[in-house]
């Protein structure tokens, strides 16, 4: 390389750095860089009014992973720990499920209308995806309350005789996830489906294959990117909600994103709430390292 | 003499390590003020990077490009007084077609008045007076076209660079645009450098051509010259079409198989070498009296001529190209024997 | 797909799943916004159209304070989020790959892929040592907060239309005399105007909507729209909080048109 070359280089890798460099820095004080420090509280003693001591203890990592051990003594909070942990992680699993099971002949059905509807339903799909989730909690805690519209309705048709208790039950919490969380399933797979060639369809059924035998072993693999972002999408929110099981799950049916919250509020343990948030986020850098590498695997398989 | 354009042992290598290519090898160029010089080559040749770093889009990786004399090899592009049309026009389809026209200008900090005095007669120079206010995407690709050159035109540049600007439009109005290219230079005295890989629009348009292959300048001369004395058989190829027979030369004589006997120049390099021969210089004749006995093989009428496919003595295959006659009584029939010969001063020794 | 095949666009069950989805997606929108209109407070039985709810909950001062806070927020935040944005996705797009790039994407999405709850306790750890070692307790905490976690949603429309855009047009404007300046001021920034709007509607839309981090850094009496609505919901949800929402959600539908309409214009 000459020497105006390189220099052309090196001025690009600059200016590349010198762009960026705003957005980085804000990113860096305040997102990426206080996690650092989360990291680091985490380790701390809790202070007797919130806060912490500069102190080093291991206590907070171990109120969250030991506890698992029974023989530990303090296995009583340990099982409202478990309780919680599993909760949302069933919980989550179930809505990433179910989001998939409906979303999935939403996704197909969008795609394979004419362009003209298809770009007006995929706006619908947007719209609720754009639109203030806490406002879509309201909206679905106004359906299912005691005294709300579904209730009214079927007392009202005479098919039940006491209103249906769903809210402030994990069913209410799953069912409101379901709600929100729907349009970031369909999308990618949307994304997925619109990619496919239906001839290969036809080319299966060519070859005698049954529709269950297509949709296994021709549609599924072929869409199967949008089915790991879709899930991953999901998931991750999912986990970590807070506004959803706030509402609809009341102070029984609390989530880790609640559980977290806690500490900070009454129950006074900084430390354990950081190695939460820790916690939390190595899960979903986990789950995420599983789709970049399925995503890539399925790549190279072409 | 100092030349407009010229560069000097350039070489350009894209990418480094097992990725390089190189793009440019070691080309020397000089091209005179006010001339129409075209850069004729295949697909990926390097013409296009020549040209990118005599407009300073592309830094040589050695070597120079130096305007008027003077080294402007690292000069930024918006310094140089080298204006551009580019192969995709690159409109602005924000401005309208005077404001594309006026940004050179506008750049540069000319007053407005003046700004708009050179528009308009930019714009009439190329024909588009009426279209002034519209916006690149409501023009014709040709409307296009010239508004690309009037773009390049309106800050009056020294030297005006062509990246095969004619390659979008369709044959009738390549043709008017040709002539049109021609007598702007002409009136204008500007200099172009023109990128074309169609031979004909280079031999038609140009005062002199250079030749490129792989990133090497092969020849550099004008049309005739290049036409009728290729210096090797990828230019004697790939302009026009050409007849190739094997022949060993001695003396300003070639002898091709068969034993006959053709004149050369006397100072061609003796030995084996390729002799070249336009289809149009070949006479097809009786058999005998020196000419060299051929086969008639198919003949393939074009309408203003046929070109008749000859076998040699040595099966060597060679076209001859013959003025077709109203009542077509002249076509040979295929199989008969004949003789061939070629006309004075055509026979032309490669030497590779 | 001109040419619909027959059986792929009639498996069946999926056009039904489909149409129940839809229904399932907007009745519970729909009914809130019906809702927002009842004259009755409450929100299963209807009682009569009215408009009361809205100037009631308008009258209410603290709603007007928050209205303003996040208004002033998503304002500033979004504006300042799509200039980086924009900075950085001018740095970053239609260049060769250099070293580092992508550890720029990876800051940049960092927001999108960390959990809102952990983003939000790191904020709250940190700010708070701040607040103490400063004293201050302005607004600036959360102006920062939020305009980090917009940047992404500024980023991504912004990138798209810039990779979109021949990179012939500026070597053009440097060929006719244009500083890299000029060249952007003239011809770049012009084309790159409806992503960068487009940017800026997303992430204002995403700075008015966000709880969870609000939630976490705010100081006493620093509530938005979002988290003020959040602490009135006790078993039921009043009525003028549903207004509000109602009025959010056609701000929303608003501002996702208009995105619609700027992106669209591209092809
Ligand atoms: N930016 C680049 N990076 C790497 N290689 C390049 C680059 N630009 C050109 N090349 C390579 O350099 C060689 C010459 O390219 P160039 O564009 O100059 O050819 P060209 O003669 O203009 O061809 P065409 O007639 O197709 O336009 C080609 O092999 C091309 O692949
Ligand atoms: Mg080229």
């Amino acid at each position: 390389m000459s020497k105006a070359e390189d220099k052309a280089a090196r001025t690009e890798t600059r200016s590349t750095w010198l762009l960026s460099a705003p957005a980085l820095v804000l990113l860096l004080f305040a997102a990426s860089g206080p996690l650092i420090i989360m990291l680091v509280y985490s380790f701390l003693t809790p202070g007797k009014y919130g806060n912490v001591i500069w102190e080093f203890s291991p206590d907070a990592w171990i109120g969250t992973i030991l506890s698992r051990d029974i023989f530990d003594g303090t296995y009583s909070l340990a099982d409202a720990h478990l309780t919680i942990f599993w909760r949302s992680v069933q919980l989550s699993l179930l809505t990433t499920l179910f989001t998939f099971l409906v979303g999935f002949p939403t996704a197909w059905f969008i795609a394979t209308r004419t362009a003209r509807t298809r770009a007006l339903l995929l706006f619908l799909i947007t719209i609720p995806f754009w639109t203030n989730l806490l406002i879509r909690t309201i909206a679905i805690n106004q359906i299912i309350r005691n005294e709300g519209l579904l209730n009214t309705a079927l007392l009202s048709l005479g098919v039940i005789d006491e209103p249906l208790v769903i809210i402030y039950t994990n069913v209410a919490v799953f069912i409101g996830m379901t709600y929100v969380y729907l349009p970031l399933m369909v999308l990618p797979l949307f994304a997925a489906i619109d990619r496919f060639d239906m001839r290969l369809l036809e080319a299966a059924y060519d070859l005698y294959a049954s529709r269950w035998q297509v949709l296994r072993r021709v549609i599924l693999p072929i869409v199967k990117p949008g089915v790991i972002a879709g899930s991953i999408l999901v998931f991750i929110p999912a986990l970590g909600a807070y506004v959803t099981p706030r509402i609809l799950g009341g102070g029984r049916n609390m989530m880790i994103g609640n559980f977290i919250e806690l500490q900070f509020g009454q129950g006074r343990n900084w430390p354990l709430g950081a190695a939460l948030s820790v916690l939390l986020l190595v899960i979903v850098t986990v789950a995420l390292m599983f789709y970049v590498r399925a995503a890539t695997r399925s790549d190279s398989n072409g | 003499m100092v030349y407009a354009i010229e560069a000097r042992s350039t070489r350009k290598v894209y990418g480094s390590g097992s990725f390089a290519v190189t793009a440019l090898d070691n080309v020397s160029i000089a091209i005179r003020k006010g001339e129409f010089f075209t850069l004729l080559g295949p697909s990926g040749c390097g013409k296009t990077t020549l040209l990118r770093m005599i407009a300073g889009f592309e830094t040589p990786t050695s070597g120079q490009i130096l305007l008027n004399g003077q080294d402007i090899s690292t000069q930024p592009p918006n310094q140089r007084p080298i204006n551009t049309v580019f192969q995709s026009y690159a409109l602005f389809p924000h401005l309208s077609v005077r404001e594309n026209v006026g940004f050179g200008l506008k750049m540069k900090g000319r007053p407005d008045a003046q700004i708009a005095g050179t528009v308009e007669r930019v714009l009439s120079l190329v024909k588009l007076e009426a279209m002034a206010d519209r916006k690149p995407q409501q023009l014709s690709g040709g409307q296009q076209q010239r508004v690309a050159l009037a773009r390049a035109l309106a800050p009056e540049p020294e030297v005006l660079l062509l990246d095969e600007p004619l390659s979008a439009l369709d044959l009738k109005l390549r043709k008017e645009m040709q002539v049109e290219l021609k007598r702007l230079q002409l009136e204008l005295g500007i200099t172009f450098i023109f990128v074309t890989h169609d031979q004909e629009e280079a031999l038609t348009m140009s005062d002199r051509i250079g030749v490129m292959s792989a990133g090497h300048l092969l020849q550099v001369g004008p049309p005739r010259e290049i036409y009728n004395r290729p210096v090797n058989r990828f230019v004697a190829d790939f302009i026009g079409e050409t007849n190739f027979i094997p022949a060993t030369i001695a003396g300003g004589v070639a002898t091709v198989a068969g034993g006959a006997r053709l004149a050369v120049a006397t100072d061609a390099p003796t030995g084996d070498h390729t002799i070249a021969v336009r289809p149009e210089h070949v006479r097809i004749g009786a058999e005998g009296d020196g000419a060299l006995p051929a086969t008639v093989g198919e003949s393939v009428y074009f309408g203003t001529d046929s070109h008749v496919h000859l076998t040699l003595a040595d099966g060597t295959a060679i076209v001859a190209r013959q003025q077709s006659d109203a009542t077509g009584a002249g076509v040979l029939a295929e199989g008969s024997r004949v003789g061939v010969s070629f006309a004075d001063g055509s026979v032309q020794v490669l030497e590779d | 797909m001109a040419e619909k095949s027959f059986s792929a666009s009639r498996i069946p069950g999926f056009a039904t799943t489909a149409i129940l989805v839809f229904c399932a997606l907007y009745l519970p929108i729909v009914m809130l916004v019906l809702y927002s209109f009842n004259s009755g407070d409450s929100v299963a039985v209807w009682e009569g159209f009215s408009l009361k709810w809205y100037p009631l909950a308008w009258s209410n001062e603290q709603v007007r304070d928050v209205t303003l806070r996040s208004l002033t927020i998503a304002l500033v935040a979004s504006v300042v989020a799509t200039t980086v944005a924009t900075m950085a996705a001018l740095g970053t797009t239609r260049r060769k790959k250099t070293k580092g790039q992508t550890l720029i994407y990876l800051m940049i999405n960092q927001p999108l892929m960390v959990p809102e709850i952990v983003t939000a306790v790191a904020l709250l750890i940190f700010f708070a040592a701040i607040k103490v070692a400063t004293g201050y307790q302005g607004l600036g905490y959360l102006i920062a907060a939020h305009s980090a976690f917009c940047i992404p949603f500024a980023y991504l429309p912004i990138r798209a239309r810039l990779e979109g855009m021949d990179k012939t047009l500026e070597v053009a404007a440097a060929d006719l005399y244009a500083s890299n300046w000029q060249a952007f001021r003239y011809v770049t920034l012009p084309l790159l105007l409806p992503g960068i709007v487009a940017g800026m509607m997303l992430a204002f839309v995403t700075s008015l909507d966000d709880v969870v981090i609000t939630l976490f850094v705010k100081s006493a009496g620093q509530d938005t729209l979002p988290t003020y609505m959040l602490a009135q919901i006790r078993r039921s949800v009043p009525p003028d909080v549903n207004a509000i929402s109602a009025l959010l959600l056609l701000l929303t539908v608003i501002m996702l048109t208009l995105f619609f309409l700027l992106t669209r214009k591209r092809d």
